[in-house]
């Protein structure tokens, strides 16, 4: 039931904002309509921990504790981008177009119902509609600014991601297939691992690959990445935010899932995803040095970050999916911090060049304290929540004697250190060419800021008992 | 020989028709310089989904595949086409496109290397099933999907991008109506509703990229790159 709710919130907030009455009726409802479903997220995260899974429609609709955790993750970030928009939209929309901004809020609440609905469907051919939903009901916040520059972004999104979708279905229906031959059960996440050992070897292995290479696709592995830093950099900030920090992580969910029914396999999925992660890691951190627009910054340190996840879980073994997890966690809450940070800088210096932005800390103190310590967080520096979950995956690769690819996997987390870390430093110190007045951010802005700042800071000193019991029912789940 | 292996051989034999078609309507594809001609082949490639459906539907006797060969035929052969003339001016259709990125005889040539990589790929599956049917649509299917997407890839103008993408969809249900002829009909009503979606998002970008920018040749949009 509760379920249920969580998807029927955002798609009545929607409706709410396509109708024309009021000027903040749609901002409003759209921000009470998120904090309601994170509220409901976090009941039906207490309940997956003391009864295992919150079931809507049995074999529909339905989450264990991982599929809670990626849906309390997305009611999360949905939250603190809807207060965020409050104040960003409302300067860049000018007043009189109060129809664009209707808009907006509309599309915003349709693109948080595709991803929460990507963890509630349990139903394998549901959850490929989400996916592909993600992308279709995201495609208009992309192009939301309307220059040629964002529409261009937009229709490499759709058609590179579209053609991944279309990928994906092939290795569903191949999976569909492998269960009508072992001739069992509900075609959901738990009926597959229950069926796998009956679907043939092969089956599994041609089934992964496509799903591997059309989910990538929208994760952003390389060589197919080419559109996540435009698409990534040109949207609105707040939708930037909800892009990178969470419809990635929750279609990486989706591949992640499928490990347990692989386990029989002579030629394990694992090798794939080290070998996807490492190449995505590395060519990620090696792009980060030469980036010129501060958002692409922040894209491609998601490409980095999906391959650091995607490695860990390749690894394999329960104390490196516990990382995986525990990575995806930390990579959502704080990059969805840096690109709040990187809006308000846009809202305080109005571009997105690195090199023309200088002193940023005497031109507005919060903007810059925000940009210093969500970078610093990204790259992994400690206390911070990405260095614990970084940390845990270099462990995990070399207790299972994994040295070398381990090894190479930490030379490019440090690169991309340096990276983040070179362009920022002069973002935020130096001196300004001139001397800019001091910029005010809206309140709103501030207090989006504030919120999702709380677990950036606070997993990376301790994770709460509840949560660290949801990461290791994930994490056990993944290994049968 | 019995009424019911009679049946089915016929059956085989139509079905064998319906896939070959479909198959010669994705190489037509690649190979039609003009827009609107695309077009038409993708209405005709998806009425041979719909026919493929319909075989299959005697074979098993399934109600089901006829309902799925209906909704076929009503979205993908009526309602995307005409969404589609729409929603871009007619100015597009009336193109010819003359700067792909490989010539026509090379992208054939390589179509057909497509083909071939198609069969290689669906071979260890097919061991598993002695079904005449899944022989047929499973490489037809994975080779309309592979061709769907070189198409996307070659062609620079948004409508036959949109058109590649739609017969990559195509390709993947050619191959699901065998494999998967028991999928639950809210999947495939979803599956529908999702391919509509795709046509009008798409179909809205490109009257927008054209308003914007005066042209809806995408593969000229190439402002935002690393150098």
């Amino acid at each position: 039931m509760e379920l249920l709710v969580v998807l029927l919130v955002p798609a009545l907030s929607a409706i709410l904002c396509v109708l024309p009455i009021g000027g903040g009726l749609a901002a409003l409802s759209t921000v009470v309509g998120c904090l309601a479903v994170f509220l409901i997220s976090i009941h039906v995260a207490l309940t997956t921990i003391t009864r295992g899974h919150v079931i809507a429609f049995l074999g529909w609709i339905s989450c264990d504790s991982f599929g809670a955790l990626i849906l309390l993750l997305v009611a999360f970030v949905g939250l603190t981008t809807s207060i965020f928009s409050l104040g960003y939209i409302r300067r860049v929309v000018p007043q009189e177009r109060e129809g664009k901004k209707r808009r907006y809020y509309a599309r915003f609440n349709l693109f948080l119902l595709s991803m929460l609905a990507v963890p509630a469907f349990s139903h394998l051919a549901l959850v490929w509609i989400a996916v592909e939903l993600t992308t279709l009901l995201s495609v208009f916040l992309v192009s939301f600014e309307d220059t040629p520059e964002a529409l261009e972004a937009a229709w490499k999104y759709v058609v590179l991601t579209c053609m991944g979708a279309a990928l994906a279905l092939v290795g569903i229906l191949i999976l569909y297939w492998g269960m009508k031959i072992a001739g069992r059960g509900d075609f959901t996440w738990s009926g597959l691992i229950v069926a796998s050992p009956g679907i043939p070897g092969p089956f599994l292995q041609t089934a992964f690959l496509f799903i591997l290479v059309g989910f990538g696709t929208k994760v952003g592995l390389v060589p197919v990445h080419t559109w996540l830093p435009d698409a990534h950099s040109q949207a609105p900030s707040p939708v930037c935010a909800l892009l990178s920090g969470i419809e990635t992580t929750t279609v990486l969910y989706t591949i992640i899932r499928l490990l347990p029914a692989l386990q029989g396999l002579s030629h394990g999925p694992g090798s794939w995803l080290m070998a996807a992660g490492l190449a995505s890691a590395g060519t990620a951190a090696f792009l980060l040095l030469q980036v010129k627009d501060y958002k692409r910054l922040f894209a491609f340190s998601t490409v980095e970050h999906m391959g650091i996840i995607m490695f860990a879980a390749g690894i394999g073994g329960t104390s490196a999916y516990y990382g995986a997890n525990l990575q995806m966690v930390a990579h959502s809450v704080t990059k969805a911090f840096c690109f709040l940070a990187a809006g308000s800088i846009l809202l305080v210096v109005g571009h997105r060049e690195i090199a023309s932005v200088k002193g940023l800390i005497r031109v507005s103190r919060p903007a810059a304290l925000a940009l210093l310590t969500g970078s610093l967080a990204i790259a992994g520096a400690p206390p911070f929540a990405v260095f614990l979950g970084e940390f845990s995956i270099l462990k995990a690769g070399i207790q299972s004697g994994q040295e070398i690819p381990t090894v190479a996997l930490a030379a490019f987390i440090v690169i991309g250190f340096c990276g983040v870390m070179y362009h920022v430093n002069r973002m935020v110190f130096g001196s300004p060419d001139e001397e800019e007045a001091r910029v005010r951010l809206p309140g709103s802005v501030l207090v989006a800021l504030g919120i999702s700042a709380i677990p950036v800071f606070l997993l990376g000193g301790y994770v709460p008992g509840i949560l660290e019991e949801m990461l290791r029912l994930a994490a056990a789940s993944l290994g049968r | 020989m019995t009424d019911l292996q009679a049946n089915t051989e016929l059956l085989t034999k139509l079905n064998g028709l319906a896939a070959g078609l479909f198959l010669l309507t994705a190489f037509g594809m690649i190979a039609m310089r003009q827009v609107l001609a695309c077009l038409k082949l993708f209405v005709w490639q998806s009425i041979l989904l719909a026919a493929s459906a319909t075989i299959l539907g005697f074979q098993h006797s399934s109600v089901h595949l006829f309902v799925v060969a209906v909704i076929t035929v009503g979205t993908k052969s009526i309602l995307i086409p005409w969404l589609l003339v729409r929603l871009v001016s007619q100015e597009a259709y009336a193109r010819r496109e003359i700067s792909q990125v490989l010539n026509i005889p090379t992208s054939l040539l390589l179509g057909m290397a497509l083909v071939i990589l198609a069969y290689f790929a669906s071979s260890p599956l097919l061991g598993a099933s002695q079904d005449p049917f899944v022989r047929m649509n499973l490489p037809v299917g994975t080779a309309g999907v592979l061709l769907g997407a070189y198409a996307v890839v070659v062609r620079r103008e948004a409508v036959p991008q949109v058109i590649g993408l739609l017969a990559m969809e195509n390709g993947s249900f050619l191959a699901g109506i065998c494999i998967a002829p028991d999928l639950p009909i809210i999947a495939e009503l979803a599956a529908a509703f999702d391919v509509l979606i795709i046509a009008l998002v798409m179909g809205l970008l490109t009257r927008r990229i054209r308003e914007r920018t005066g042209m809806t040749v995408v593969g000229k949009l190439a402002s935002l790159k690393e150098d």
